[in-house]
């Protein structure tokens, strides 16, 4: 087994497989609101992120251990599959915000204290690891059940990589 | 000596989701629980469960608890429920159930028919120095953070990386305790990837092919752990490591609780797969002892959406054999259930379940045989 193998082993993407694809570039670049981002590899049966898409984005799985295919030009990047998900495996990313360096990503949030919108966090890469300031634009409880999807506002050239946020102390 | 008609021992989601059942096809219930409160495992669970939403995923556990009471609630006329109640005996030759309420009463309840959903009890590991105080199950830390609102302690060092030992250093972290590293023995995490990538993205390393060899001991109490990394065959290498921390949690398996199911002369089967002894049961999750079901982790260790629908298939089974519901309404209902159960269990991670349902089943659905 390669240290690859293990570093995925051990819940850390190493490389675009089913079930964690990205969008096709052109109309991720241009589509206002962002699309989603899921990272969810392995087949299990689970099939809330799909059942809660307003859009049909996420395609309705024939066998609940499917992983999640996604039909993006359907996807709004509304986030609701960022909160729904328990696995917090969603995510919006929105290459079209802010300026040319500019981007922003929508996280799951279970932590407290809770990022205050306006503040500068720091933002994480698969391993914990602070790769980047982002500033907090929104913060929101879309289903009132204490997950929140945080809106941060990021370097564009590191949307690939961040994952987490963790408030400034 | 009191008498019922149904009993049902064990008040998680398996035992909660059969009383409510049987009591919804007429039924007289008696649901015990030796715990203070009812719900079993799901009172611990803050996170978002899995599963399909029929079985409420997406729902935190202790969410999923409160929709079962409000069933129970509104079947209240049927179930008696006595918690703090322990069934510590059946004696076969009177068919009588002895039950412990509040540590003091002596209650003998005679049932026509028996439900055991007692659930299962924590594995632990041999290891130098695990009787120290601050060497806990995660069961222990779970009841202790989420259900009393204790702090554990400060940095803890989980063994297991299974869905209880993620999703406990999970939950500790969101408590505001540290997660020195979670030990896993196999070259990955056992439970889902997800669960370990949420973890892993907080900064937790996890160590795989790595296992515990003794805990630190200074002035009484833990003070940290050796770690040593083992081979492609699982053999010790030289490589030790040494991890700072106050606790260790171990999360390293769950063993079916059935002691009562043993006492009623149940056929047992040992299944590696279900995770220790369960019964040997049919596919209305009856025993070899026909006045026994049984339902939940208790039949093997599996999750709460497929403890809920054990629950509910046995529940309705008793209330035909005791003649309160038959023919197509019985069909119906039961074959959606088993519907249910089997999506459930239908891909890769039951595959494990699957294989070890298949000995210790007798699945020919008999639809003329009664109970
Ligand atoms: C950390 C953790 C996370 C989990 N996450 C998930 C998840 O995301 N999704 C999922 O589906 N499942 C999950 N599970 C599994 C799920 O909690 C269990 O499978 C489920 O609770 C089993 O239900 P049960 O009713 O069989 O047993 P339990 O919930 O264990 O309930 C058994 C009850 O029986 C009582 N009892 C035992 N013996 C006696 C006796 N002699 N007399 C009277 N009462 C007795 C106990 O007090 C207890 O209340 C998780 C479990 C853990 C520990």
């Amino acid at each position: 087994m390669t240290e690859k193998e293990l570093l995925f082993n051990s819940g850390v993407l190493t490389e675009r497989c089913p079930g964690a694809e990205l969008p096709p570039r052109e109309l991720w670049e241009k589509k206002k609101n962002g699309l989603v981002v899921i990272e969810c590899p392995q087949r299990i049966p689970c099939n809330p992120c799909a059942s809660s898409c307003p859009t049909g984005a996420i395609r309705p799985f024939k066998d609940i251990n499917d992983t999640p295919a996604i039909d993006y030009e359907k996807c709004i990047g509304c986030a609701k599959c960022v909160a729904q998900c328990p696995g917090l495996a969603c995510f919006v990313v929105d290459l079209t915000y802010g300026e040319a360096d500019e981007a922003l990503v929508k996280l799951p949030f279970e932590m407290l204290p809770v990022p205050v919108e306006g503040t500068s966090v720091d933002c994480l890469n698969r391993v914990g690891e602070a790769v980047a300031k982002g500033k907090v634009l929104h913060v929101t409880e879309p289903l009132r059940d204490k997950t929140r999807v945080v809106h941060v506002v990021v370097p564009r050239d590191r949307v690939m990589d961040i994952r987490a946020v963790r408030v400034v102390k | 000596m009191r008498e019922t008609e149904v009993l049902v021992i064990g008040g998680g989601p398996a035992g909660l989701s059969a009383a409510v059942e049987a009591a919804s096809h007429g039924c007289d219930v008696t649901l015990v629980d030796s715990d203070l409160a009812l719900g079993g495992q799901l009172v611990k669970q803050t996170h978002k469960f899995f599963g399909s939403e029929a079985e409420y995923a997406g729902t935190r556990g202790i969410k999923i608890a409160k929709i079962l009471f409000e069933e129970l609630e509104a079947a209240k006329d049927r179930v008696t429920v006595l918690s703090n109640t322990t069934a510590n005996g059946f004696y076969p030759d009177d068919g009588v159930v002895a039950l412990v309420k509040d540590e003091e009463e002596y209650i003998r309840l005679r049932p026509k028919k028996t439900i055991v959903a007692t659930g299962a009890m924590e594995r632990l590991l041999p290891f130098p120095n695990n009787d120290a105080p601050g060497v806990y199950g995660a069961g222990a830390i779970q009841t202790l953070m989420n259900v009393y609102g204790v702090f554990p302690g400060e940095r803890v060092l989980m063994i297991g990386a299974g869905n209880i030992g993620l999703i406990v250093s999970y939950q500790l972290m969101q408590a505001g305790v540290e997660i020195a590293g979670i030990v896993e023995f196999m070259p990955k995490v056992g439970g889902y990837w997800v669960h370990a990538a949420k973890v892993r993205r907080l900064g937790v390393p996890i160590y795989l092919r790595h296992t515990i060899t003794d805990a630190i001991v200074e002035k009484g109490v833990v003070a940290g752990a050796h770690i040593q990394r083992v081979d492609e065959k699982g053999r010790p290498t030289e490589e030790i490591r040494k991890i700072d921390c106050d606790t260790i949690c171990m999360a390293v398996g769950l063993i079916p609780t059935a002691e009562i199911l043993w006492q009623a002369g149940c056929k047992m089967t040992y299944v590696p797969e279900l995770c220790g002894h369960v019964p040997q049961r049919n596919a209305f999750m009856q025993t070899t002892n026909p006045n026994f079901w049984v339902a939940g982790d208790a039949s093997g260790i599996e999750e709460a959406s497929a403890a809920m629908v054990e629950g509910r298939i046995s529940g309705i089974s008793i209330a035909r054999a005791l003649g309160r519901i038959q023919g197509e309404a019985f069909q119906e209902r039961y074959l959606e259930l088993w519907q249910r159960l089997s999506n459930l269990r239908a891909g890769e991670v039951g595959a494990k379940i699957r294989s070890g349902l298949e000995k210790c089943s007798n699945c020919g659905c008999d639809w003329g045989e009664e109970a």
